[in-house]
């Protein structure tokens, strides 16, 4: 597997920490992994986004310009990096907040209401939880225990009142691919 | 107990493996992309009752380095590009005055300001130098978090050891990204600086040290005797990777992160039945030449890649010179877009073309 | 019966080498420093910076561990040994043009870090070692090998006064001017050198003296005329006296 997905959104939408909870999961995996944030003009632009690299030999490069995959959790990461996707690659949409149409035939798309889905399970700022369950159903790089794994070694201590609502972010975006 | 690995990333990294290597003083100055590294530890030092300064500049932090090195303790600064221009003499002093001390030097593009892309336009730099005299600076390139951690490591050791300045030269990619790594215990033994460090004269003659000298014949011995621990450095802490070199037609020869891509590129033409290689240095001052030389004489070209207009290819060039009379092609560009693997990989089928097809009549050996 | 009335101070070298000019104020200067550190009984942990110009050669006469400094560079190299090894004395010894031209920013800064070090800063109002030249502390209408028509302040500038400004500094604990064109400026300049000791010792902050001192050689004096020159034109405009004393207040 040589596999890389890059993560957008706005600043605060939780993009560097679901990238981070993805890598993690990968290491304990066993996977090579890279995780690398916006960085320099990238950063410009109302979006704040990350890349993760896969695979199981070494990861080549940490910069990817031609992602093979995105998670576009705004409208403005839709905008930028619709056009940038390799041909046969994915993205994962954030359909709350996304009413752009797809102008792509040789990419795959799946939109998932991620904000709405989030607020009715009542987790309001967990739009990246969702996108990462609906991301990892959508391509299965890494299975979803293992993101629960690693969600159960990083929220500990007063972040561990947070831990089933992650979870089950997890599963609603899981379950909202079909 | 084995620690288990972590992600980390390369400034973090860089800096907790300083904390693990025993280093006692850190200065320096902010600049993208290594501030990481004096933000993690302007807290940690302190807590350790370890010396942190948050330098003026870095002409100030570099010649903070020199003075905690003459005390025999183990030192540090990191900088980037522009600003490790302004260390320039101090780097000098330091080599001249013999004083154990490491600089992380993170590579942004340039010249001037440039950006903070990641870029290896640092080569020069690092390996040449800008400081006046007859001196190298030892240096040593990762290509991944954990090498940071390993050649952090080596570079405190090799400076303590031989008494002279190292640097350890990573990029902004490496610095940026997070990658798994384990923060192991220093691995090298301990090195006994008792015997010229100063202490202050308390039962013993005082000590000097300095970098002018008077008598002509005493400074030649001096640059003389610097000269030959770079010898005995090469021959004892030389670090490389050879990567498929063992009946390639054609070698890649690249530096830190940009090899990590040219080796993909590697094995994807390894798959398509091209025989290539790769080299990569991972200590480039003093080069290793001889190793070059080995290598070019058992192939029928060489493609160097760096992410610069061709550094390390004059020291390839250089090594080979009326050793061995094949093609060295370059491939490269001054910083911004990283490069990817096809397009290396297209570079090496070229270049493969070309070289093979001359010689051989065919690619297809 | 024979009387021992005077002898050199252990912490001068017993080989020591003489490198200045008949007639220079330095060699009063560094008996100064030297005898300081003996009543101080600190010789065996004080490490010395030896600053580019005349006083490059410090380690032929100062007998104490010394690191030299790229020009200008000694208080960043001071800030590096003791922030390494807090328990040791540490002091600078610095021309003018070392110290409040090319080494002002490094001077300045390790003072506001109040870096726990003393500086000896001598002012002969000229680059002594090069042969002469106008240096920051250079007077007006003074004639120099770069000012030969004598200073003129449209063209390059005015003195530097740095005991006005390292008073304003918060890490400085003592900062004096003084002068030894006299016995009584000679006595009164070695119990300033021991309070600027002293300063950092008690760990107060940075103590500073600057010594008004002659340079014969390149003023084309005699060492008399060069004194009177200390004492006229000289401390009219560097004022001596002490600036800032915390050390007292302290006691």
């Amino acid at each position: 597997m040589d596999s890389n997905v890059l993560i957008a959104g706005f600043g605060g939408q939780g993009v560097l920490f679901i990238g981070q909870l993805l890598a993690r999961a990968c290491m304990n995996e066993g996977l090579s992994v890279t995780w690398t944030p916006s960085y320099g003009a990238e950063m410009r632009g109302g979006t704040v986004n990350c890349t993760v690299c896969i695979s199981d030999d070494e990861v080549a490069c940490a910069y990817v310009a031609e992602p093979k995959n995105v998670i576009a959790l705004n409208a403005p990461s839709f905008a930028k990096f619709e056009s940038k996707i390799k041909p046969g690659g994915t993205m994962v949409v954030n359909s709350s907040l996304v009413k752009s149409a797809p102008s792509r035939t040789d990419i795959n798309y799946k939109f998932v209401p991620m904000t709405e889905i989030a607020h009715n399970a009542g987790h309001e700022k967990m739009a990246n939880i969702v996108s990462l369950g609906a991301f990892i159903k959508t391509l299965p790089v890494i299975s979803k225990d293992s993101i629960v794994n690693v969600m159960r070694t990083m929220l500990t201590g007063k972040k561990a009142i947070m831990l089933e609502g992650n979870i089950q972010a997890l599963d609603e975006g899981f379950e909202a691919v079909k | 107990m084995k620690k288990e690995k972590e992600l980390l990333k390369g400034n973090y990294a860089i800096a907790q493996a300083a904390v693990e290597a025993g280093c006692q003083s850190y200065f320096g100055y902010p600049i993208t992309p290594q501030s990481e590294i004096g933000e993690y530890l302007s807290t940690k030092m302190p807590e350790l009752g370890r010396a942190f300064v948050a330098a003026e500049s870095e002409v100030a932090a570099i010649n903070m380095l020199l003075g905690a090195g003459s005390t025999g303790v183990k030192a540090m600064t990191s900088s980037s590009s522009c600003a490790v221009a302004l260390m320039q003499e101090g780097l000098s002093f330091i080599a001249g005055d013999e004083i154990p001390c490491v600089l992380v030097s993170v590579m942004r593009a340039g010249p001037g300001l440039g950006y903070i892309y990641a870029s290896q336009g640092d080569y020069f730099q690092a390996t040449k130098g800008g400081g006046n005299g007859d001196y190298k600076i030892v240096t040593f390139a990762p290509a991944s978090v954990q090498e940071c951690i390993d050649l952090t490591y080596k570079c405190f050791y090799v400076s303590q050891k031989y008494r002279t300045p190292v640097c350890l030269l990573a990029d902004g990619m490496l610095g940026q990204m997070m990658e798994p790594a384990v923060v192991g215990k220093y691995p090298y033994e301990e090195i006994d600086q008792s015997s010229w460090a100063l202490t202050g004269a308390d039962n013993r003659e005082p000590r000097h040290i300095a970098s002018i000298e008077r008598e002509e014949e005493t400074l030649r011995k001096r640059v003389v005797k610097i000269f030959e621990k770079y010898n005995q450095i090469l021959k004892n802490e030389n670090l490389f990777e050879k990567y498929e070199t063992e009946g390639a037609k054609i070698v890649i020869t690249a530096f830190g992160s940009i090899a990590r891509i040219a080796k993909a590129a590697v094995k994807m033409a390894r798959k398509n039945g091209l025989k290539v290689g790769l080299f990569r240095p991972i200590l480039l001052n003093p080069f290793p030449e001889k190793i070059v030389q080995e290598i070019a004489q058992k192939v029928d070209g060489i493609l160097d890649i760096e992410l610069n207009c061709g550094q390390m290819l004059q020291d390839i060039k250089a090594s080979i010179a009326g050793v061995v009379a094949i093609p060295i092609k370059f491939y490269g560009r001054p910083a911004g877009v990283m490069m990817t693997v096809e397009e290396i990989y297209e570079q090496i089928e070229n270049v493969y073309k070309e070289i093979i097809e001359k010689k051989y009549g065919t690619a297809c050996i | 019966m024979e009387q021992l009335v005077y002898k050199k101070p252990d912490s001068i070298r017993d080989d020591f080498k003489i490198t200045f000019c008949p007639g220079c104020d330095h060699g009063i200067a560094v008996r100064l420093v030297a005898e300081v550190l003996d009543e101080l009984s600190v010789r065996e942990k004080t490490i010395g910076i030896a600053s580019v110009g005349c006083s490059v050669f410090s380690y032929d006469f100062f007998n104490v561990d010394i690191v030299e400094a790229a020009h200008g560079r000694s208080l960043a190299v001071a800030t590096g040994v003791k922030r390494s090894k807090p328990d040791k004395v540490v002091f600078t010894y610095q021309g003018d043009g070392d110290l409040a031209s090319i080494g002002l920013g490094e001077t300045i800064h390790a003072m506001t870090r109040g870096e726990k070090v003393t500086t000896i800063c001598i002012n002969n109002t000229t680059y002594g070692m090069t042969g002469g030249q106008a240096g920051p502390t250079t007077l007006i209408g003074q004639v120099t090998t770069t000012t030969t028509k004598g200073r003129d302040p449209q063209l390059s500038g005015y003195p530097l006064k740095v005991c006005e400004i390292l008073k304003e500094v918060d890490g400085t604990a003592f900062v004096a001017r003084v002068t030894l064109d006299s016995p009584a400026a000679i006595l009164n300049a070695k119990k300033c050198i021991k309070k600027a000791f002293e300063a950092q010792i008690k760990g107060l902050g940075t103590g500073f003296i600057e010594i008004l001192a002659t340079c014969p050689t390149n003023w084309k004096m005699t060492p008399q005329q060069a004194h009177e020159r200390v004492r006229g034109e000289m401390s009219e405009v560097f004022k001596p006296g002490i600036y800032k004393d915390r050390v007292s207040e302290a006691i």
